[in-house]
């Protein structure tokens, strides 16, 4: 195994090369990298939230919140429609997924099982006996999730840019959550705030026909709701329940201040559709007083002192400068489909990062520094030949890291870091073979044939179980400690090659030009 | 000659012979492990039990002792914490709150409340009930599948005797880091799972390693008495364990004393399963071999040409 087919040696260069070359933006600063001309390789590792600094926050969409919304709005057509063609009914309500009602009269249930069905394409309808039972297909059901995630996706998205938040990544994780990291946002409160508001907002007519007293006492209308006010300050409105205009049909909505009272109000503009109900509404209830609800909670309760026809007008609750950004932000952005909880927070702040990276490049520096003098110092000019593979080895692991865009984490660090300690296993698998075959009585040549060949199976098998456990890390780890895996399988591909081939090169070039009598081994 | 030997060429150190001082050490460091795992228990870290855990850095030197007031005020329950690297750095956890979700979020507002303005936060980390219970049984799955993996791989390249061996090894490692853990007050969390599945991955390395030269052996030396011929692929193969352990560990050192505060403990977790693994390949791996009924002479990895002389010459 002297001879090295020409092929084989261009291969090595060439993956040297590309390695190299892969690795060599890494090593100037990043604005200079990105003026490189586009043939030439520029990209960068990319860190991890803990490296550079950022928050990372698992959210899950409360997707039964929809499905309940959905069935609640059915329940209120079915008594719509089973009024509608006098049908009399009791139990009319929501079951599990289901909307489920009863029929007094056994001659009408076909009838009414003919009105129910059609009134949604999408639901099967079940009966037993008088009880009819109305539910999302199972195909509906799943639909209307998906769909649910995906604008939960998108609002977030819309929320989070709008705070000016750099290359967020925003994407869906699983059935039900989204992946949220917000490079160098380190204090995350806001945003946290921002995306823990559904901001549903909806304006209603003040019931003023009976009293908040009574309603309190347990004593509600059908047609209204009893709902806090949103300052916390533990006032109650009773309004009716019946949308007068719906929030999603704003098209703007931003921060400003009331000329009058100089006090922080958010303007809003409707569309056409919005701007003509509002405009109706209004002309048919001036005088009158409604509210302003969002999230179930009434942000403030005017009088209609005339008609808004304009299709604009303006938010008065008591807001800081900051909850009037907020709220007009919420607004430009959208409602959520669901209520959003975060599971899970992890946010570095650019200190910690920061000494991370420092600390992290120190530690492979000396790390690596040891090694080099520990295998120079017991394997002599092989050694050195081991050393020159493992520096290069550490360009293609960050080449190949900048090339996949890989993410670097802390760990991922400690992955490089253990394996400059074992990337010159193979190596020492080797010399050490060939030092027994030398002691055998091999020439030269033989032992260095007799060793590269019986070692290569134990270092196969070796890296590949090593590997294995990287790959399961990948499988089953998140975040960071993927980051280890991450490196520490780059890392045992990468040794593997530089000690089967690229040593291997060195040392067989080493032997065609000098022919030496003994090893220096 | 140029280079070193970490040992001298012709070692014959008596491995086999000593083999019950090795199992009784083994047996009693893994009891010990299982006991302080089920007595004393693990530290889980926010990643398996949920919880808080934020690290803050003050301009001076920190007021522990008024933090803790501060912050044992607010009723989150248990609040721990700790100087972290430097007398300016606190590492603040609070156990997992109850009532879901939200109620972790709700603590972390009320924590940066209570701490005041003029506080770095270098880290703020929770992990609510849902994402700690799936981790825990991620990272039980991870280390699961990678010993049966690895046991498959093993038992596929070499015999089940073998697989065995190794994999009994490999428990010893994970068991005895685990009870390291323990007996430390270490946290266990995430990384340290991931130390675990990197310490099997080295420690069955270690051992193929090992096995390969007993392998070699067994199809060369067919008379050869089965512990003198073991006791001899140890320390044929004992140079090159030695090398890569310590180059290993000069690496990990390097990262344990100059890799940062963050991974500290996972760094010592790699550093003992480097040492607990080198240990259990040479003393336990290799003489376990003895006992588990090794076939001679032939096997499916001998050559067939050897199986067909074998009559001819008797």
């Amino acid at each position: 195994m002297v001879y090295f087919a020409k092929w084989k040696i261009v291969l090595v260069g060439i993956v040297c090369f590309l390695g190299v070359a892969f690795a060599a933006p890494n090593f100037i600063p990043k604005d200079q990298a990105d003026l490189l001309p586009g043939w030439l390789p520029r990209q960068q590792v990319s860190l991890g939230l803990d490296l550079q600094g950022g928050s990372h926050l698992l959210l899950e969409v409360e997707i039964q919140a929809v499905v309940r919304e959905y069935i609640e709005s059915l329940v209120d057509s079915m008594r719509l429609e089973l009024r509608k063609a006098r049908i009399r009914y009791q139990g009319l309500g929501v079951e599990g997924e289901a909307a489920v009602v009863t029929i007094k009269d056994p001659d009408k249930v076909e009838e009414a099982r003919g009105l129910l069905r059609a009134l949604d394409p999408s639901t099967q309808l079940e009966s037993d006996g008088n009880k009819i039972s109305i539910a999302l297909t199972d195909k509906a059901l799943a639909d209307r999730k998906n769909a649910a995630i995906l604008q939960s996706i998108e609002i977030v998205r819309r929320r989070v840019d709008e705070t000016g938040t750099r290359e967020p990544t925003i994407q869906r994780q699983g059935a039900d959550r989204i992946l949220v990291q917000l490079p160098g946002v380190d204090d995350p409160e806001r945003i946290k705030r921002l995306l823990g508001k559904t901001a549903k907002m909806s304006f209603h007519l003040v019931d003023q026909k009976n009293s908040v007293e009574a309603a309190m006492a347990g004593r509600i209308p059908p047609g209204s709701w009893l709902l806090p006010s949103d300052e916390g300050d533990g006032r109650m409105y009773l309004i009716r329940k019946r949308v007068m205009v719906s929030g999603d049909t704003l098209i703007d909505s931003q921060p400003s201040f009331d000329s009058r009272t100089n006090e922080p109000v958010v303007t809003f503009r409707f569309d056409s559709a919005g701007a003509k109900r509002f405009g109706a509404a209004t002309a048919k209830n001036v005088g009158k007083l409604f509210a302003i609800v969002l999230d179930r909670k009434v942000i403030s309760a005017p009088v209609i002192r005339e008609p808004i026809l304009g299709g604009s007008g303006q938010i008065s609750g008591s807001f800081s400068i900051q909850g009037a950004q907020d709220l007009a932000l919420l607004l430009r952005a959208g409602a959520l489909p669901a209520p959003l909880t975060i599971l899970e927070e992890r946010s570095v702040g650019p200190g910690l990062g920061a000494d991370s990276i420092a600390a992290g490049k120190i530690a492979s520096i000396i790390g690596m520094i040891a090694v080099v003098v520990f295998m120079a110092s017991a394997y002599g000019l092989f050694g050195f030949l081991a050393d020159a593979a493992l520096i290069i080895n550490m360009l293609l692991i960050l080449g190949a890291l900048s090339f996949l865009q890989a993410t670097l984490t802390l760990p991922g660090i400690a992955g490089i870091v253990l394996t400059i300690g074992m990337a010159v296993d193979a190596n020492v698998l080797v010399f050490e073979r060939i030092r027994e075959e030398v002691r055998a009585g091999r020439t030269p040549i033989s032992a260095i044939d007799a060793g590269y060949s019986r070692a290569f199976t134990t270092i196969i098998d070796a890296n590949l179980t090593t590997l294995i456990a990287a790959l399961l890390l990948y499988a089953f780890g998140s975040g960071p400690v993927r980051g280890f895996a991450v490196t520490l399988s780059i890392g045992i591909v990468t040794s593997m090659f530089t000690a089967i081939m690229l040593t291997r090169l060195f040392v067989v070039t080493w032997l065609r030009r000098t022919k030496p009598d003994s090893l220096p081994l | 000659m140029l280079g070193f030997n970490l040992i001298p060429a012709n070692i014959n150190l008596r491995f086999i012979s000593k083999k019950k001082a090795f199992f009784a050490f083994s047996a009693l460091l893994v009891l010990a492990s299982v006991g302080l795992f089920t007595i004393k228990g693990l530290s889980y870290g926010i990643d398996f039990k949920g919880g808080l855990m934020i690290e803050v850095r003050t301009p001076e030197a920190a007021p522990i002792a008024d933090m803790r007031k501060r912050l044992s005020g607010l009723g989150l329950g248990e609040v721990a914490l700790q100087e972290f690297g430097q007398p300016s750095d606190v590492l603040i956890r609070i156990q997992r709150q109850d009532g879901g979700e939200k109620a972790q979020q709700a603590a972390v507002v009320k924590v940066k409340e209570a701490l005041g303005p003029g506080i770095e936060y270098r880290r703020t980390e929770f992990v609510g009930p849902k994402v700690s219970d799936e981790l825990f049984w991620d990272g039980v799955l991870a280390v699961s599948y990678a010993i049966l993996a690895i046991m498959a791989y093993i038992w596929f390249r070499f015999e089940w005797q073998f697989g065995l061996g190794a994999v009994i090894a490999l428990l010893h490692d994970v068991l005895t880091t685990i009870g390291i853990f323990a007996l430390l007050g270490l946290e266990f969390n995430l990384s340290t799972v991931a130390a675990i599945l990197t310490i099997a991955g080295y420690s069955i390395n270690d051992t193929v390693v090992v096995y390969d030269r007993v392998r070699e052996n067994l199809r060369k030396f067919k008379k050869m008495p089965l512990a003198e011929l073991l006791n001899n692929s140890i320390n044929q193969t004992l140079s090159r364990t030695l090398m890569t352990s310590v180059s290993t560990l000069l690496a990990l050192f390097s990262l344990y004393f100059l890799g940062g505060e963050v991974i500290r403990d996972f760094s010592f977790a790699m550093i003992w399963g480097v040492i607990i693994g080198t240990y259990s390949s040479i003393c336990l791996a290799v003489p376990l071999l003895l006992h588990l009924n090794v076939r001679r002479g032939g096997g499916p990895q001998a050559e067939p040409s050897k199986e067909a002389a074998a009559p001819a010459s008797p």
